[in-house]
This record gives C-alpha cells, sequence and structure tokens, in this order.
C-alpha cells in the first residue's frame, strides 16, 4: 500500500468530491478515508488515499489534482502520507 | 490514523509559515582526482562532481513535489581545494583555474552554490594553503557560485594568526575586486573556528576529509514555524516557553530527516547528518530576530537577547536531537544580520551593534555573519575582529564564524544590497582603534589548557 493525503482548501462549491473522486476513479487510486471540516471560515476536506495500483506516475497524479483545483477555484495539494506521519507520529 | 487537524497542521507550516528544507547538500570527496598537472586535475574534478551530482537537483525537485515541501537549495561541498591541488599547483593562477572548474561543473548541474574552496590552517599554512589563500580574490570574483571558508583556529590547535592577519587583506581585496556588487564576493567567504566537517549551510561547507566518497546532508529551517507557535505562549513562564520551542523543533527536523533518507535513498548515497538550524531569510516572519522578540525582547540587542537567544539555541537543539538518528553541521540558531528582517531593523535603529553581535555568538550556532562593515575599514581591524570571534570558539569549544563584508566605497548608514537570500544589511559601525600590533605579531596563539583531556 502507498498512501498519499489529498487535501482541499478553498470556498466550499457543489462538485468538488465528485470531481476528485471520478480522477480518482479513472486513474485507480483506491480512497480510504475521506474526512471534512470547516477551519478559520474555509472549506477543509482531506482524503487518505492508497496509489499503490494507479495507473499514472505520483508526480503527475500531483500535478493533475493541481491544475484540478486551479479549474474549481480551490488548492487541492496531494502529498505522501509520510510527511505527516513522520510529523506528528513519534 | 492521521487526522485533519495534524494534516492541516503541517500544511499550514508550510503555507503560511515558510517551513522548507533549506538545503539538500551532497558532499563529494575530490581526493581521487589529483591527477599529474593542473589540467588533468580540473577535468577529473568536473567530471566527478558532474557525474556524482548529475540527479542531485532533478531528485530534490522530485521530493518537492512527493511532499508538498520546499526544498530551496541544492548545494555541493567538496574535499578543501588546498589538499586536492596541493601537489599540482604552483601558483595562486593554477588554484584560481580549480576554481573555474567547480563552477563549470556545479552550474552544469544545476546546484545554487559549491562550496569547498578551502584551506585547513588552525596551526599552520602550508605552501599550497597559502597560494589558495592569496588566490581568493581572484577565485571569488571571477567565478559566480563558489563559496570558501578557511579554518583558522580550533580547539586543539589554537589559532593561526599569520593566517588571520593574511585574510583581512584577503577580505579587503575580494571587497574590492567585487565593489560593482556592493562587494558581493565577500559574502562567499568565511574564516572559522573549529570548522565542522559535514555543514550543509554556505559559504562554510566543505567536504570534511573524515568523510566517506559521497554524502548526503540536509539543513532544515523553519524561524517562521517557532514564530507562530509562540504566539500561543505570550505571557506564559520559561517551562512553557521550553516546551513549546522544542515540540516545533522536533516537527521540523522530523521532515529533514524524512528528506534527508529519502535524497539518500534515490540518488544512492549515504545518508550523514541533519543540520537542525534554525536559518532565517529576509522574509516578513522568517526571521531569527522575531523569535527573539516573541520571547520578550523589545528590539533583537537589547539587554536580555543573549540570553533569550542562549535559551532558543539550547531548546532547538533538545527538540531536534531526537528527531534524528543523526545531527550534526552547525546545529542552533543563525544570526546572519542581513538575512533577517529584524535584525536588518535593529542593525538599522542602532539598537543591534557589532559588539552584541559577539557576545550572541558565544551561545549560538555560528558567528557574526553577514554583517556589512565600512569599505575603508583597515586589514588589521577585520582580523583583529576574527581573532576575537575565533577566540570565542577555541576557548569554548565550539564553532565560529566570521562573514563580515567591508562594502567598498560606503559607509555607516548606507545599505548593502546581496539580493534573494543573501539580503540587505545597513552598514554598522566597527571600533576602528589600532589593534595591528597584535595581529601582526606572527606565530599563532597556542592551545587553550582545557585541549589537553588526554
Amino acid at each position: 500500500m502507498n498512501k498519499a493525503i489529498i487535501t482541499v482548501v478553498g470556498r466550499d462549491t457543489v462538485g468538488i468530491i465528485a470531481r476528485v473522486c471520478t480522477y480518482l476513479s479513472n486513474h485507480h487510486v483506491n480512497v480510504l478515508d475521506i474526512s471534512q471540516t470547516i477551519i478559520d471560515g474555509f472549506f477543509n476536506m482531506m482524503m487518505i488515499v492508497d496509489y499503490a495500483d494507479a495507473d499514472r506516475e505520483f508526480g503527475d497524479i500531483v500535478n493533475d489534482l493541481d491544475a484540478i483545483g486551479e479549474g474549481i477555484g480551490v488548492r487541492i495539494r496531494c502529498q505522501r502520507e509520510e510527511i505527516f506521519t513522520k510529523m506528528h507520529r513519534v | 490514523m492521521l487526522n485533519i487537524m495534524e494534516v492541516h497542521e503541517t500544511n499550514q507550516m508550510i503555507e503560511q509559515e515558510k517551513l522548507d528544507v533549506r538545503t539538500i547538500t551532497m558532499g563529494i570527496s575530490l581526493l581521487d582526482c589529483v591527477a599529474g598537472d593542473v589540467d588533468g586535475t580540473c577535468a577529473r574534478i568536473y567530471d566527478k562532481i558532474t557525474t556524482c551530482a548529475r540527479d542531485l537537483v532533478s531528485t530534490g525537485k522530485a521530493i518537492e513535489r512527493d511532499y508538498g515541501i520546499p526544498i530551496v537549495n541544492k548545494r555541493i561541498t567538496v574535499t578543501p581545494i588546498s589538499l586536492v591541488g596541493g601537489s599540482v599547483c604552483r601558483t595562486s593562477e593554477d588554484f584560481v583555474a580549480i576554481a573555474h572548474a567547480l563552477d563549470k561543473a556545479a552550474q552544469q548541474v544545476g546546484v545554487d552554490l559549491i562550496g569547498g574552496y578551502s584551506a585547513l590552517v588552525s596551526k599552520s599554512m602550508t605552501k599550497a594553503d597559502e597560494l589558495l589563500i592569496r588566490s581568493l580574490p581572484q577565485a571569488l570574483s571571477q567565478t559566480d557560485i563558489v563559496c570558501s571558508s578557511v579554518n583558522v583556529g580550533s580547539t586543539k590547535t589554537g589559532i593561526d594568526m599569520d593566517a588571520v592577519e593574511l585574510l583581512g587583506h584577503i577580505v579587503k581585496d575580494i571587497s574590492y575586486r567585487t565593489r560593482d556588487t556592493d562587494s558581493y564576493g565577500c559574502v562567499k567567504f568565511v574564516a572559522f573556528c573549529n570548522a565542522p566537517d559535514d555543514n550543509p549551510f554556505m559559504a562554510g561547507g566543505f567536504h570534511g576529509v573524515t568523510e566517506g566518497d559521497a554524502v548526503i546532508n540536509v539543513g532544515v529551517s523553519g524561524p517562521g514555524v517557532v514564530s507562530r507557535a509562540l504566539d500561543a505562549a505570550t505571557g506564559k513562564d520559561f517551562e512553557f516557553l521550553c516546551e513549546t520551542i522544542k515540540r516545533t523543533a522536533f516537527k521540523i527536523t522530523r521532515v529533514g530527516q524524512l528528506v534527508a533518507q529519502e535524497a539518500s535513498r534515490r540518488l544512492g548515497v549515504p545518508f550523514g547528518i541533519i543540520d537542525l538550524s534554525l536559518a532565517p531569510t529576509p522574509a516578513v516572519g522568517d526571521s531569527v530576530g522575531e523569535v527573539l522578540e516573541k520571547i520578550g525582547i523589545g528590539q533583537v540587542g537589547a539587554p536580555g537577547t543573549t540570553a533569550a537567544l542562549a535559551m532558543l539555541n539550547d531548546q532547538v537543539k533538545k527538540g531536534g536531537i531526537m528527531a534524528s538518528s543523526y545531527v550534526g553541521g552547525l546545529s542552533g540558531a543563525f544570526i546572519p544580520v542581513s538575512e533577517d528582517k529584524n535584525m536588518i531593523d535593529a542593525a538599522t535603529s542602532g539598537c543591534l551593534s557589532i559588539e552584541k553581535l559577539e557576545a550572541m555568538t558565544c551561545v549560538c550556532s555560528v558567528g557574526l555573519d553577514m554583517i556589512a562593515i565600512p569599505g575603508d575599514t583597515e586589514a588589521s581591524t577585520i582580523s583583529g575582529i576574527m581573532a576575537d570571534e575565533a577566540a570565542i570558539g577555541m576557548i569554548n569549544q565550539k564553532t565560529t564564524a566570521v562573514r563580515l563584508i567591508p562594502v567598498y566605497g560606503k559607509t555607516v548608514g548606507e545599505m548593502a544590497n546581496f539580493g534573494g537570500l543573501m539580503g540587505y544589511a545597513p552598514i554598522i559601525p566597527v571600533n576602528r582603534t589600532d589593534c595591528s600590533a597584535f595581529v601582526t605579531r606572527g606565530g599563532r596563539i597556542p592551545a587553550p589548557i582545557h585541549s589537553f583531556k588526554n
């Protein structure tokens, strides 16, 4: 399993999750968990995904999601999980 | 499993608080590059660097993208060139040829800076060491990204005052030869006492002779993150303050450790050390000075500054040291004046003097760093300041350094601009009382009594 964290930050609009999930499904990225909350008035969504079977390079997925985010006016980041686990888990 | 607040905290650090990995530095040994003549040696050096570091920049960029963490610089350090060129260089010009080879190789692989045009002369200079030192004005004015350092002293050997005296003149000459760019050449040179072998930061980085063939060292940063964390400590006692700094330093260092291990794995080069330094940039909110001010100092330089810095430096080490298996380099808080917004402001207002900076260097990781002084400062005064700083390092068994920029043609109150991360600085006064009879005595200051531990 290769886990990554996708975060979406911005104004809440219809179809954000749908757009991201459609992309992930098209490229065989499996969604393991989704949570969302409002922080400082902004919509925050976090997905934990497994990209072990993805048909695209991880770097390309990062760029694609960034472009999708730009298209709908939100910030979408996709980062490998270790940066978070290293920082927050001893 | 990770929760959304933790993920948010990390990304907040990166996006709002300027958390970054300051540098991935590949150390490369050039000891096997010595050929029969200067040209042959230059060719081997060029080939070795461009082979070893071929993928350094692209790997750094890929790690940046995969983890979403900026890696500001990719750099190279090499074996001190006075050792590499010792058997083939007969003149200073021969050493300058090697500087050009380093510059060309570094530009070819796309790194930001290459360090190691250096000499280790803490007891005394060899002929080659002296030739290299005398080549510095030419080498640093003719190349773009070559950095140089000279280790003039150590706790074990004392201070080589002949080298210190010579370097006063050399710094002045570098200043003159790069007068069109606010004496930028001096930004690329630092004099050390107790220089570490594995420093990933510039201008003082070199690949020590105790190191292996190649190594990856990583320098972390993050004064902005510490500063933001201290907002929660306003009005609280020292225990709370220290806990906050330690916890933050731990988190920052873990990111550095991850990046270092990943770079090491992808490049197939062993991981050396993490340097835990808090390295500021001239950007607002990325300042060690701001951290000191949040601790409670009205402006950097005010009474209490040294104590606050000592505490900050110690807590950064305590927090960071558990986050990585191998900590080395300089590891502490940097106080480069021109690279730190709040220190620039304090120097401009007159609150921060060179004497207070000297006191601060007794308790933090480096020394008098990126300080612009009047261009007509005497060479002996520069040597005197270097000797003072080296003495602090020698007696306290710590690394100290001097990177002064006598800005040619400018004087107190004017501003020097070095551009980019090197920042800008007001030219501050130095004590011009004559010390030439001291620095020209010749010979060396003996090793201190506490160096005899055997």
